[in-house]
């Protein structure tokens, strides 16, 4: 995603892995060069916008944090793990030293390291995110793929008109509002599902469906695009010229090629997800990542705020570079093309 | 009008190592008021070759003179500031060249040189339109309206708004069809010889190459195989290349 | 006969003001907008009308439940909630317009950037960009949310800027596209500015996708803006807005469940509004999912064709050099009465017939809109909804292909027909090894398993000349040089031992060097196969060399069948001795003017009564205006339709006229 153009300035790093990627002819070598050079210097753009942040507040963050009536004494204390009296570019050389060793920083309001604030609530949201993500993906490739060769050439217009009616409502839905109606109907009026907690099984349903059904509504009306597209490309017309059964042309041909855009899609959803999980994690009161980002952030707790853009920010970022390596994976044009 | 002179004219696109060549070290000369037809397949360099010395790809090395004089980007050196170049071009296709949004006329308009009054421009524009055969009341029109042989006929039209010295015409009829592309050569080949403008014209097509061209030159490889006055080069042939080419074009109840 | 250019399609202008008219009519169009204008008019006059009653306290009616009083209930100050939510509406909107705004107009600038600042700096910019818009935008509001400060203001500005990335990309996109049409490269040598270029040129053509994103992105911002409130983050009492509302309804969802859904609700619809009308313009303005035809080109309107005149079954009349009922062993297609309609009333192919016999090869000849590539695809049984095939008799190979579809007929089609079509670049799979891609056909319909189909796509590669056919089986289409691609595509055409081979431009998208190896390579599979070839081009010197007898067609008829032996000496047709003397040869005198056609080629949406020729044939006089010529035969082997064939012009049409 970061794309080809931050070569600009990744181009002397680049450049030394490229020579000796040259050595040995490979363009998959060339762009796992490529790539890696990229992820470097998207991480370090990452780390210096997480250490700006702090900066660019106007006033002392601190005294901020901790209010007006706090005594000298304690601001002074919390003041001291930051270091902000520092010039700058010394604090950020700590900053970064600090982050390779692990450490994030310390808590203004609580005075605990900021990694394990994170540590602890971290595992809730990686469960959530992760089995919307897996609810989502699956729904949307069926749901996409029938959808597509149902309707293709104009067949069904009712068919297509409800499911993209459907799926735009559907996606016009966040999922805490989805949340909120569906705590109504099956925790409230129902008893089905507990309410406020996170227990077993049960207690998954709503909050991954509410994360889930919005995104997966946009990536099957996507797929079905692209599968549509797929079926009216000069290859599947040869496919169907060499009188292939139906199911060797949708799966075997169209398919592969309508799934580079789902896998570019794929990347953004789970992206998507983790930023809509605190809001769902809101709803449900889940123990996740989301309360402590905005509790944080209406504490002006900075230390606490710049890890989590950090550790989302990282891992919106492991995301796209495994979108990346999976699209070069299914389109062989794709490292040669770059080169 | 002005000779156009190429040296060593050199394109290449990306790294040094792992670059490609498109345009390699090309030598070639349109003298005043004639026409030079480059032949060539897609992928030889020619339409490269053609942006080049217009100055909408920056040269790689060489140099190209407008009368002796050297051009830099299509400009001649020193009127930087002005930013009308001594050069046009009429492109390939009809259906991208002209914007959708203006009428003929406004395209036409807008080619015209600054500093002239607004009737004179209107003037101008109407006397290019009929020059290049359209009915009044094009000016008007939309090229939605038109046709692709109407809308190379536009094309042309603002070519010379410009008053070039120098003409480039990059395979202006290879999306028209057959019975149409008449029209077009013929207007090219009138305009050209009355106003005695010096014409590059570049095609895939021997035939159409020979039929407009005094002097024909073969480009393979961006490399300049060939070139001679054109009935030398399509009879006798020096090079191994033209003469494969000439072979394989498709003649009439000819066998393959 | 010069055509009035500006009669036919209406400006651009026009064009837009009716499309959006249009969308109107669509019952989405109509649905959303609908909706939306209630939005506004509640944005507008809710404050207006019951402020005083939605902030009303009464701490004595607090939090109660529905009652006539308070239809949704009360909060913890006794405000009446159902009045809140709708003088909720316009902090709401607003709020939502002036973050889309603020990201539009950002999104703009840096998208545009590149173009205006030159290279270096837009690069840079791209780059800022790109890495920005890796990030979900709710991500980038907390960012700038902590920089801006918690509130209003904080979070619009948060919201605008986190926006901005998506719309810069959008930008960029768009201008990149229009950046490298040749009508910006023609205004630069023209010495427009870049400023005018980018105002002029840019901006207008980018207008109408832009328009379309920001209002999906104004109902984005609605449902992102009420999420930053629900969270705290964004509007502060004692203002509210729909997701303050909800925050604090969703406490008491238990006991007080409308004063959490209303506001839920409102966001819901207000956020569909948008985000509907910005579907119904994207559908309208946009292009539509289902083409009109695989293959032809529809460019400009079509208007519903007189069918009444032209419809019916047309007798080939006089000697027909075609075939008796029976098919004989050599026949291998008969085609008879082919008509090729689609649903907007338009009849590419009307009524042709013709026949091919083993070792035969026949041309098919025409321009845009003669029908010649639909012919082919219809033939082949190519060709699906929405178009209408309709034959009196369709056989290959003694076989009648107008029986349904069935497996054995899929069998058979796949052995007996091969296929080559024009852009071998396109027509291959691109993420396939070609061996892979020949082997299929074996594969599927001669029943071989994996390992003998590749051998067999191997000794195929070689046998179409393909140096090396081991190595090239292994690699992708885009490895292969252009010519060889076409090779192997006749070598994947003929895997199956086919009896007819159907050849679409197949040395078109080629140059002439690995043009001449192919059509070589073609004539060689047809002798040793014993096969039926139908060449389809445009080009009718090609034609010439290749085929024994060519098919002239204009407007979806055929109009002149004859040896191509005898295309010099006794072509007929107005039209075919058109083509043959516009056509440039390396003989063509070069002291006179090149033989021009008048007009344009006949759109087959829009055709004429009587024949189609006429308006541009030199020959055309008022029955050939009013009727329709059949296609006659001459009892010697050759067809013509037109009314004036028996005056045997002597020289070709020579008309120097300056239209078309």
């Amino acid at each position: 995603m970061t794309g080809s153009v931050t070569s600009l300035v990744s181009g002397p790093l680049t450049a030394g892995a490229r020579r000796l990627a040259a050595l040995t002819d490979s363009p998959w070598l060339r762009f796992a060069a490529r790539r890696l050079g990229q992820l470097l210097v998207s991480t370090l753009a990452l780390v210096t916008a997480s250490f700006l942040m702090i900066h660019l507040v106007p006033g002392d963050p601190v005294r901020a944090a901790l209010g007006t009536t706090a005594p000298q004494s304690l601001v002074n204390a919390r003041r001291a793990p930051l270091g902000l009296d520092d010039p700058l570019w010394l604090q950020y050389a700590h900053y970064l030293r600090d982050l390779l060793s692990g450490q994030l920083g310390t808590s203004i309001t609580s005075g605990l390291p900021v990694s394990q604030v994170i540590g602890a609530r971290l595992p809730a949201t990686l469960e959530l995110a992760g089995c919307a993500f897996a609810v989502a993906v699956v729904l949307s490739v069926t749901l996409g793929l029938a959808m597509a060769v149902v309707t293709r050439g104009g067949r069904h217009r009712g068919a297509e008109l409800t499911f993209t009616s459907a799926s735009v409502v559907l996606a016009a839905i966040p999922g805490f509002l989805l949340g909120v109606g569906l705590v109504y109907v099956f925790s409230v009026h129902l008893g089905w599902t507990p309410l406020a907690e996170k227990s077993g099984f049960r207690s998954f349903v709503l909050p991954v469906v509410s994360l889930a059904i919005g995104p997966a509504a946009v990536m099957a009306r996507v797929l079905r695009l692209e599968m549509l597209a797929a079926l009216q490309t000069d290859y599947v017309r040869t496919a169907r010229a060499k009188r292939l059964p139906g199911w060797r042309i949708h799966l075997v041909h169209a398919l592969p090629n309508a799934l580079t855009a789902t896998v570019t899609l794929c990347g953004l959803l789970l992206s998507g997800l983790v930023a809509g999980s605190v809001l769902v994690e809101n709803v449900f009161a889940w123990p996740g990542l989301g309360a402590v980002a905005v509790q944080s952030i209406l504490d002006k707790d900075y230390p606490v705020v710049q890890g989590i853009v950090l550790l989302y920010g990282a891992g919106v970022l492991l995301v796209n570079l495994v979108v990346d390596v999976t699209l070069a994976l299914l389109d062989p044009r794709s490292t040669i093309r770059e080169s | 009008m002005g000779e156009l002179r190429l040296e060593q004219v050199t394109v290449r696109f990306g790294s040094r190592a792992t670059g490609l060549t498109a345009v390699d070290q090309v030598d070639l000369v349109v003298p005043p008021g004639q026409v030079v037809g480059l032949v060539g397949e897609s992928g030889s360099g020619k339409s490269t070759l053609a942006r080049a010395v217009v100055g909408l790809t920056p040269l790689t090395a060489g140099r190209v003179l407008l009368d002796g004089r050297p051009l830099r980007n299509g400009l001649p050196a020193g009127r930087r500031h002005v930013r009308q170049r001594p050069l046009h071009m009429v492109f390939q296709d009809p259906y991208s060249s002209l914007d959708p949004r203006m009428t003929a006329g406004e395209s036409v308009t807008e080619a015209i040189p600054r500093g002239v009054r607004r009737a004179v421009r209107r003037a101008e524009t109407e006397r290019l339109l009929e020059l290049v055969g359209l009915p009044a009341g094009s000016a008007h029109a939309y090229p939605a309206q038109l046709s692709g042989g109407q809308r190379q006929r536009v094309a042309l039209a603002r070519a010379l708004a410009g008053k070039p010295e120098v003409i480039i015409a990059d395979e202006i009829t290879s999306a028209l069809d057959v019975s149409t592309q008449g029209t077009v050569l013929n207007l090219v080949r009138d305009i050209q010889r009355r106003m005695r403008l010096s014409m590059l014209f570049i095609s895939h097509n021997l035939a159409i190459v020979r039929y407009v061209s005094d002097i024909i030159a073969v480009m393979r490889r961006g490399r300049i195989v060939e070139c001679g006055p054109a009935d030398d080069v399509l009879t006798n042939p020096r090079h191994q290349y033209t003469g494969e080419l000439l072979a394989a074009v498709p003649r009439p109840g000819g066998p393959l | 006969m010069a055509a009035n250019p500006t009669d036919a399609r209406p400006a651009p202008g026009h064009q837009m003001a009716s499309r959006w008219a249009a969308v109107l009519r669509t019952p989405l169009g109509a649905a959303a907008a609908a909706l939306l204008a209630l939005v506004l008019l509640l944005a507008i006059l809710a404050p207006v009308l019951w402020t005083r009653r939605a902030n009303a306290i009464d701490v004595g009616a607090s939090l109660e439940g529905p009652s006539s009083a308070h239809w949704l209930g009360t909060n913890t100050l006794g405000q009446d909630v159902f009045y809140q939510v709708l003088v909720a509406t316009r902090l709401s909107v607003q709020l939502a317009l002036a973050a889309t705004a603020i990201g539009v107009a950002t999104g703009l600038i840096l998208g545009a950037a590149p173009l205006v600042l030159g290279a270096r700096a837009g690069r840079v910019v791209t780059a800022v960009v790109n890495l920005a818009v890796a990030f979900p935008p709710l991500l980038l509001a907390l960012f700038f949310a902590v920089i801006f400060g918690v509130g209003e203001v904080g979070a619009l500005l948060a919201m605008g800027f986190a926006t901005a990335p998506t719309f810069a990309r959008l930008t960029r996109t768009l201008v990149a596209r229009i950046a490298g049409l040749d009508y910006i490269a023609a205004a630069r040598l023209a010495g427009v500015g870049r400023i005018r270029l980018l105002t002029r040129h840019v901006l207008p053509n980018i207008g109408e996708p832009l328009i379309v994103n920001a209002t999906t992105a104004a109902g984005t911002a609605l449902l992102s803006f009420a999420g930053l409130s629900f969270l705290g983050l964004g509007v502060q009492p004692p203002d509210y807005d729909w997701g303050l509302l909800l925050a604090n309804g969703l406490d008491a969802i238990y006991t007080r469940p409308a004063a959490a859904v209303a506001p839920a609700a409102a966001v819901v619809l207000a956020g569909s509004a948008f985000n509907l009308f910005g579907e119904a313009l994207a559908l309208s303005l946009g292009v539509p999912e289902v083409p009109a035809a695989a293959g032809a080109r529809g460019r400009g309107r079509r208007r519903r064709n007189d069918v009444a005149r032209t419809a019916g079954p047309e007798r080939v009349r006089g000697d027909d050099p075609g075939r008796a009922d029976q098919p004989d062993d050599r026949e291998v297609l008969l085609v008879e009465d082919l008509w090729v309609s689609f649903p907007d009333g338009s009849t590419p192919v009307r009524g042709v017939s013709f026949a091919l016999g083993r070792g035969e090869s026949v041309g098919v000849v025409g321009e845009s809109g003669s029908g010649k590539t639909l012919t082919a695809l219809a033939v082949a049984r190519l060709l699906e909804e929405p178009a209408r095939v309709r034959a009196r008799r369709l056989r290959l190979a003694g076989q009648d292909l107008l029986a349904a579809a069935s497996r054995a007929q899929r069998h058979f089609l796949g052995t007996s027909a091969g296929m080559v079509f024009q852009d071998p670049m396109t027509a291959f799979n691109p993420v396939k090894r070609v061996g892979r891609q020949l082997a299929e056909v074996a594969a599927e319909h001669q029943g071989m398993r994996q390992r003998q189909a590749m051998a067999r796509a191997v000794q195929r590669l070689r046998e179409v000349r393909i140096p090396a056919p081991e190595r090239r089986a292994r690699q992708f289409p885009h490895e292969l040089s252009g010519g060889m691609r076409q090779r192997a595509m006749i070598g994947m055409a003929v895997m199956g031992s086919p009896a007819l081979i159907i050849a679409d431009e197949p040395t078109t998208a080629l140059d002439i060097i690995a043009q001449r190896q192919v059509l070589r390579l073609l004539k060689s599979i047809q002798a040793e196969g014993d096969a039926a070839l139908l060449f389809i081009s445009h080009d009718i010197t090609v034609v010439g060399q290749v085929c024994d007898r060519v098919l002239v067609m204009y407007a979806g008829r055929i109009v002149e069948n004859l040896p191509t032996a005898e295309l010099l000496s006794h072509a007929r047709h107005p039209y075919t001795q058109a083509l043959l003397a516009a056509v440039p040869s390396m003989a063509t005198d070069r002291t006179r003017p090149l033989a021009v056609v008048p007009g344009r080629p006949a759109d087959p949406a829009r055709l004429p009564a009587g024949c189609a020729f006429a308006p541009r044939c030199p020959l055309a006089d008022t029955r050939c205006a009013s009727l329709d010529p059949p296609l006659t035969a001459d009892g010697e082997g050759r067809q013509v339709a037109c009314w004036h064939a028996d005056r045997v012009a002597a020289d070709p049409v020579l008309a120097v006229n300056r239209d078309g």
